[in-house]
């Protein structure tokens, strides 16, 4: 077994150090850190790591370490997860004394605001917890200047806190712990973990997931707040973050209220952490996730820790005298608070591996409570998907004699990117116009890359949808097109969701999760390596890399793997929205007609409408799901269906109008771009602010989401006659998945006989989800590094890329 | 905290006499006939109240003609612990009524903040007083004409200690014309309709639990409650004169001592019992 050493922050911040196996589940090393500490009542504590986007992210115990910190260092931090309401009743003083490290650690930074009295009481309770009753020989007052009690700490409040430390002589350091906690459990942020959104109006607002619920605050204001027993359902989709209400007494309908949070991560996080905060404050016991009511792509993460009552009973059961501990952390503290994290905002980060289809989610609620079911959805990812096959071709024999096809029928990559193209709205034109570029450079190392001395054949395929252009009309863009239905109907829609159900309905978590797949085939010949293809591909990628904007990083350069032979301009695969649109519909038109594309926008708008339609109502999960589906479903077939093999050599280059990339050669290539259904989707609100009191519920329009499909196949020609077309003998087949956290791998691998030689195909499917955070790019290039590493001798033969991103934006 | 007490403890009041131009130039007073002498005998009252029966320390600031609505002296500072903000009221010529209170309220050793200039963060933020309900756990502002959500936001800046929840005021001109403390735990207020979504807000805003005791009257929703040195409880309230249908409602409050303070001339400029005092706790924290 391969040992791997963890370093683990402590709260008094030293450092805990361990061997676990590389394949240790989190639970390992957690219970490794809680023995260290001699901690029993571990239930409200967690270690953390942070994520290549220094985001804190909850280690789930129940899942393999590696998985989830992935490429990050083992290292981890030790902190306090759910907040006790009543420190009190914990029964054990070193689980208080924890509880209190923490709490000063929050203090100190920040994150628990308080006033200067309570700085200098809570100060001074420390004091007497860790030097014991004030000495005036000892303790001058500089005696203090090694403590940490605020963030900005005045001379006026240190004389505060040793005036009030002498004022608790004779307390114990354990009461004086208890005293600390008496005062600190009543602040108003005490045990209120904070996130980032936006207001269904594009107001900054902050989410608070503390025990009793969800508080809504605008500035330091608290504007509104629902207690669990107000919730019935929670769920995300994308970048949004759902809320369904119980309807009030003057009420008759349930309400949603959708947030909009940073990007697709930190709305599945603040998802998360309601999950898990309700699963533990409010439920005897969690709700285990037997029943698979949908087969969805969802996240089926649900809390599966003890809850509050089943610790507090196991704590009940605590015999054993009671552990000693030296309370010597407030100096180590003070040092290492810079470092320490900011529970703020990021502090409850999803757990890696939630990224795997789940059933619904059931939580009941206890008696009295309404029940709650999160049920999570997956289903929204399908919309949204973006698939690249790439294919990689090994010759063994050199390139003349291929016998084998190359045509791989690689790897689909679905990406989605939540926010990006929202993001990208917001751009200049000028940002756009980057942006796609450093896209199109991207798609051209890749292509470049092909090991094949002689260019094969691309064709390059793009569908564009009429649906595009309604898009571009919501944000007030200019369109061609006349509008589509799509944004209207919505309304009514929206309206008939709202259905008078009755209070308790499951609350249904929706997950809405980004895939990314790739498929990659690979074929192998027997006899030799192809030496050509894959090195070159690297060094490449890199330096288009720079250009690109968020999504698009130096992972491409993986795309480059095949030896640059071909070079495509890929300005078709632009990701912005406005501009695709256009290209895409051109690039449906026959191949020879590309160049004209301008013109042919206009007309391509008939088909694709009907696939928006289906498009999702966020909130209902019933319908959802199969709507989704459905979406889905036609954007696979697209893909295989629209790219022919034999378009020739086409020049790309001037899609859109514009001549941005245009290389001379023809290269052959096949692109299939389909971008199929925007799927625009609205709901029912209750203005969030100030829901209780209107009595009407409003329906506005809430978000909107854009949701944005692309394929693009690139594709190896074929060099040798022979391959594709005779039938080989199957030899073999085998399927293996894999995931990691934000990807999952199928690898199909199959060995035919044809001619004599054997032929060995992989196909990969990797599944990329994630939102703006995630660079798709990297990770599909990460993807299809991994495989060449895998598979040295083997090239890529297709690469077919299948993105699916929403555009969310709110309309007015 | 440390500083979070159960609401209505108190041992100081400060209030400010009623000056020659009262229910002249004031908010509310063109055409309306106040009796200035009357006025005056029920601040006198009142303080009287204040200081013999329930055993308060009294401060009175003396009355100044250049300030027609000094008297209102609620608007003016917010007092929570040994911490007082001094408040922006809408009315530009009304700024000037916090000197005096300024100054009493540093001799009694409370930590005087200010709103901050006209700029910055604070630019535009409007506060009165008596559109702050401090239940003792947490502060309910009202977003009135008079009080605006930057102002709100300036208090829980100071108060740091206590959520802040903003309210929208329904159904009166001020937070405090509908609702006010009845107890540590009670919340008296009118049983009119805008009062009822206000406090439907305040329900939902809340994480703790209040006895609601409703009063038929608008006027009788507005009482000052005072836990009194001898652990006695107080409740002034206006007069069965004033609210007929609403004594029943007080008279429910067990073990009170019901202390009927007659506040008509207040009253018709839109003022409330609790308008005419500050109330302050010195006693000692720790």
């Amino acid at each position: 077994m391969k040992m791997v050493v963890c370093h683990v922050t402590l709260l008094d911040g030293s450092q805990f150090t361990c061997e676990v196996e590389k394949r240790a589940k989190g639970q390992y090393l957690f219970f490794q850190v809680c023995e260290h500490l001699n901690l029993l009542e571990k239930d409200y504590f967690g270690l953390s790591f942070k994520d290549n986007a220094e985001q804190r992210c909850w280690l789930d115990i129940t899942k393999e370490i590696k998985r989830q910190i992935r490429n990050s260092q083992w290292q981890f931090t030790f902190s306090v997860k759910f907040y006790p309401p009543d420190p009190s009743q914990l029964t054990e003083d070193i689980t208080r004394y924890l509880l209190c490290l923490q709490l000063r650690q929050d203090i100190a930074s920040g994150r628990l605001p308080c006033s200067f009295v309570t700085h200098a009481l809570l100060g001074s309770y420390t004091l007497q917890a860790e030097l014991g009753d004030h000495d005036p020989d000892e303790h001058r007052l500089d005696y203090i200047s090694d403590f940490l009690f605020a963030p900005n700490q005045t001379k006026e409040l240190e004389e505060k806190v040793v005036e009030l430390h002498k004022s608790h002589r004779g307390m114990t350091p354990a009461q004086a712990d208890a005293q600390f906690l008496e005062n600190a459990k009543k602040l108003s942020m005490y045990g209120v973990d904070l996130h980032h959104a936006k207001d269904s109006e594009g107001v900054d607002i902050m989410l608070g997931v503390c025990a009793n619920g969800l508080l809504i605050y605008k500035d330091r204001l608290r504007i509104n707040r629902f207690a669990w027993p107000k919730i019935l359902k929670i769920s995300y989709k994308r970048s949004n973050f759902y809320i369904k209400i119980r309807p009030g007494e003057a009420e008759q309908f349930e309400s949603t209220v959708g947030f909009k949070l940073p990007n697709h991560r930190a709305a599945k996080r603040v998802w998360k952490v309601c999950v898990e905060h309700h699963t533990f404050f409010r439920l005897v016991s969690p709700e285990h996730p037997t029943k698979t009511k949908f087969l969805t792509l969802g996240s089926k993460f649900r809390y599966s820790g003890r809850t509050q009552a089943q610790t507090r009973q196991a704590s009940s059961l605590i015999d054993r005298p009671a552990p000693n501990f030296q309370r010597t952390s407030s100096k180590r503290l003070s040092r290492s608070l810079d470092g320490a994290p900011v529970v703020n905002v990021s502090d409850y980060s999803q757990a890696a591996g939630a990224g795997e289809n789940g059933p619904p989610l059931e939580l009941n609620s206890d008696s009295k409570s309404p029940q709650v079911e999160v049920m999570e959805e997956p289903n929204v990812d399908a919309a949204t998907s973006i698939t690249s096959e790439m294919a990689f071709e090994m010759d063994g024999t050199g390139a003349p004699e291929r016998k084998s096809k190359l045509r791989v029928q690689g790897e689909n990559i679905y990406v989605r990117h939540s926010n990006l193209m929202l993001e990208d709205l917001d751009k200049t034109q000028e940002d756009v116009l980057k942006h796609q570029a450093s896209i199109s450079e991207l798609k051209r190392s890749f292509m470049e890359a092909r090991p094949e001395p002689r260019p094969s054949q691309w064709d390059k395929h793009l569908s564009g949808s009429p649906v595009t252009s309604l898009r571009l009309q919501a944000h007030g863009v200019p369109q061609e097109t006349p509008p589509g239905p799509g944004t209207d109907s919505r309304d009514t829609s929206k309206t008939a969701e709202v259905k008078p159900e009755v209070d308790d309905q499951p609350e249904v978590i929706e997950v809405v999760e980004e895939t990314v797949v790739i498929e990659e085939v690979v074929k192998a010949k027997p006899k030799s390596p192809a030496p050509e293809a894959s090195i070159p591909v690297e060094t490449e990628v890199k330096e288009e890399r720079s250009l690109s904007s968020g999504s698009d990083s130096e992972e491409e350069a993986e795309y480059h793997a095949q030896p640059p032979s071909t070079s495509i301009s890929i300005q078709q695969i632009k990701e912005e929205p406005e501009e695709e649109q256009e290209a895409e519909l051109t690039q449906q038109a026959p191949p020879s007609a590309i160049e004209s594309q301008p013109s042919a926008e206009a007309a391509e708008p008939g088909p694709v409408v009907e696939e928006e339609k289906p498009a999702e109502p966020h909130e209902e999960e019933h319908t959802h799901e199969p709507r989704l589906m459905t979406d889905e479903a036609p954007n696979g077939h697209a893909l295989k269906a629209e790219a022919p093999p034999t378009a020739e050599e086409e020049e790309p280059h001037i899609v859109n109008g514009s001549a941005s990339r245009v290389e001379a050669e023809h290269l052959p290539q096949v692109i299939c771009c389909s971008e199929p259904p925007v799927v625009k989707t609205e709901m029912v609100t209750i203005s969030d602010t100030f829901a209780a009191q209107k009595t009407e519920i409003s329906t506005k329009e809430v978000p909107i989401v854009h949701t944005e499909t692309k394929t693009i196949t690139y594709e190896a020609a074929q060099l040798d006659g022979n391959g594709d077309g005779e039938p080989g003998v199957l030899m073999t087949a085998q399927t293996i998945t894999s995931e990691s956290l934000c990807t999952t791998t199928t690898t199909h691998i199959t060995k035919t006989l044809k001619g004599g030689q054997s032929e060995t195909r992989i196909e990969k499917r990797i599944v990329i989800t994630g939102d703006s955070d995630i660079d798709h790019d990297q990770a599909l290039a990460q993807a299809i590094k991994e495989a060449k590493e895998q598979h040295p001798d083997m090239s890529v033969t297709r690469v077919v890329v299948h993105k699916e991103t929403e555009l969310a934006e709110d309309e007015d | 905290m440390a500083n979070i007490y159960p609401y209505g403890c108190f041992t100081h009041a400060v209030v400010r006499g009623i000056p020659e131009s009262f229910g002249k130039l004031a908010e509310g007073g063109e055409g309306l006939q106040t009796d200035l002498a009357k006025a005056q005998r029920q601040m006198g009252v009142l303080t009287g109240a204040l200081r013999q029966k329930v055993g308060l320390q009294l401060i009175e600031i003396p009355a100044v003609t250049e300030l027609p609505e000094s008297w209102r002296i609620e608007d003016v500072a917010v007092i929570q612990g040994d911490t007082a903000l001094i408040t922006r009221p809408l009315k530009q010529q009304r700024r000037t009524e916090a000197e005096a209170v300024r100054r009493v309220l540093s001799e009694l050793k409370l930590t005087v903040l200010e709103m901050g200039d006209e700029e910055g963060r604070s630019a535009g933020a409007t506060l009165e007083g008596s559109d702050v309900l401090f239940t003792g756990k947490e502060f309910f502002v009202g977003i009135s004409k008079h009080t605006n959500h930057r102002g709100a936001e300036v208090l829980a800046d100071t108060f740091k200690d206590f959520a802040v929840s903003t309210v929208p005021v329904c159904g009166g001109s001020r937070l405090k014309n509908i609702c006010s403390m009845g107890g540590p735990d009670t919340i008296i207020i009118s049983s009119s309709d805008g009062a009822k979504k206000t406090l439907r807000m305040m329900e939902q805003l809340t994480d703790h639990h209040y006895e609601i005791l409703s009063v038929p009257e608008d006027v009788a929703a507005n009482c000052v409650y005072i836990r009194g040195p001898a652990k006695v409880d107080f409740l002034l309230h206006p007069t069965a004169e004033e609210c007929p249908n609403s004594v029943p409602a007080f008279q429910r409050l067990t073990d009170y001592t019901l202390l009927p303070t007659a506040c008509s001339e207040a009253s018709k400029l839109g003022a409330a019992l609790s308008s005419l005092c500050l109330l302050i706790n010195k006693k000692p924290n720790y």
